[in-house]
């Protein structure tokens, strides 16, 4: 399956590879499984609902790799040239999300984690550089991610701030993600309803600038 | 901006553009005919139903929302984005054609395209429907998907595999005569974001706003409810009348005495 390993445990920094469960099939394929959040599904109250995260993590997530699966047994079983370019879309809609999500989760920590405290060290100077400050950052994200149209995600790459549709992955435009904000309805429509920018407001209170950094600094 | 020349009707009613005219030089020169500027803006439909008649398929809180915030923020969007352009004035369809702009949309087309989309899909839906169409609606989906149960499956399949926000759409299709054996057929559309197709039928809406209140992450089980309890026939029915003078659903026969050479 030449072009089609997908390490995820590299895009998710070595130190994590023991928490990323991953299976090999008997039939020689590696199959993905649901990783671990590192908090409770309340621990991001008030900013984002409880109900959100069980919803997100444990359904909307693990479809994304249920469906990564299927497709990965059909690219495993395909004999011929059109079968295996029909599964393009669904190998990057849902692959695409089960990375963006695996980074998404690591990009947020409670309070008592961590959670909202600004980023340190080398990120912070290149931040500062790029963009003059954290506020401006996060001013820049967010009316990039509300002007998202329909789906998808708005990222900080490697200090630039980019927006992808559905679930293409940061990867696909040869950027290295850092921090990644899911602007779908269904992460915050139980609780926002459609007011978006108030969710961007308030999930900087939860953001993991340590993570964050960490992605910096190996990118380095 | 359109202008009008009837200065009885200019007279008798307020327009807002009257307190434009407050400036002298539009107050100046009032002979008979006076220029007024008409100023159009689309508003917001209301629904052809009751918030809450929809319950328990689709409930009223999500109306609220889907209808009272979402729809209207597309269409109050778009009069700010068209206001004082050459496109103030065109009717909605005409925006539309405009601002797919050849698969390069631009700034209005987003909120335009779920504008009329939503229109249509409210008129789709209503309470009490569902069940089975009758008539040529049935005979046309029997012919073109086989059976109804193969036409709510593959629409379905559309709706639940639309990536991302979108639409799955009934539509009508001109075909080649000379291929497919008929010069028209209903098919089965979807379409991400604000896109619709050219003859559209029937709608679903599948953006996570239209059911995340209601399903959660269960778009196969909206799709389903508003598939058996929801839908209009007699609004496809009606449109598929429309539909028929753009594409001949059925097989031209040439008379005999045509094909001699004369």
């Amino acid at each position: 399956m030449a072009g089609l390993t997908l390490p995820a445990s590299r895009r998710l920094g070595s130190a994590l590879q023991a928490l990323i469960p991953v299976t090999v099939q008997s039939r020689g394929f590696q199959t993905y499984s649901l990783p671990e959040l590192a908090y409770d599904y309340g621990a991001l109250e008030p900013y984002i609902s409880g109900e959100i995260m069980e919803l997100h993590h444990s359904k909307h997530h693990k479809t994304y790799i249920t469906n990564f699966n299927a497709a990965l047994e059909k690219l495993h079983d395909a004999k011929d040239p059109q079968s295996i370019v029909a599964l393009q879309s669904a190998l990057n809609f849902n692959g695409g999300g089960h990375i963006n999500h695996s980074i998404f989760w690591k990009n947020l920590a409670p309070k008592n984690q961590g959670g909202g405290e600004g980023p340190q060290g080398p990120l912070a100077s290149a931040i500062s550089t790029q963009f003059g400050s954290v506020e401006k950052l996060i001013t820049k994200m967010n009316s990039s991610g509300a002007a998202v149209q329909g789906s998808g995600w708005v990222e900080l790459k490697h200090l630039v701030v980019e927006t992808t549709a559905n679930q293409d992955p940061l990867t696909n435009k040869g950027l290295i993600p850092l921090l990644g904000i899911d602007v779908w309805e269904h992460a915050y429509y139980l609780q926002y309803k459609n007011v978006r920018p108030d969710y961007l407001k308030n999930i900087w209170n939860v953001i993991n600038w340590k993570d964050v950094s960490s992605r910096y600094e190996e990118a380095l | 901006m359109a202008t009008a020349t009837c200065s009885s009707i200019l007279r008798a009613t307020p327009w807002p553009s009257q307190i434009l005219s407050s400036s002298p030089s539009l107050r100046k020169g009032n002979t008979r005919s006076s220029y007024r500027p008409i100023m159009m803006e689309f508003h917001l439909r209301p629904l052809p139903f009751e918030m809450d008649a929809l319950e328990p398929y689709m409930s009223k809180q999500t109306l609220e929302f889907h209808w009272g915030k979402h729809h209207r923020t597309y269409v109050d969007n778009l009069n700010k984005q068209i206001k004082g352009t050459e496109l103030e004035g065109m009717q909605l369809d005409e925006l539309l054609k405009h601002g797919y702009n050849n698969g390069n949309p631009t700034a209005y087309f987003n909120n335009a395209g779920q504008a009329w989309n939503h229109d249509f899909f409210w008129e789709s839906i209503k309470p009490g429907g569902g069940k089975k169409p009758t008539g040529e609606v049935l005979h046309l989906i029997e012919r073109d998907f086989g059976s109804f149960e193969a036409f709510v499956d593959e629409f379905k399949q559309a709706a639940a595999t639309q990536f991302g926000s979108g639409w799955a759409w009934l539509v009508g299709m001109p075909t080649d005569p000379l291929v497919e054996n008929k010069f028209g057929k209903l098919a089965i559309e979807k379409t991400p974001n604000a896109l619709n197709p050219l003859i559209p039928l029937l709608t679903i809406d599948v953006w996570e706003h239209a059911y995340y209140l209601d399903y959660q992450n269960r778009r196969p089980d909206y799709i389903s409810t508003v598939i058996n309890e929801l839908i209009s026939w007699e609004v496809v029915t009606a449109r598929l009348e429309r539909a028929k003078a753009t594409i001949n659903f059925y097989d031209v026969v040439v008379p005999d005495d045509q094909y001699k050479y004369k």
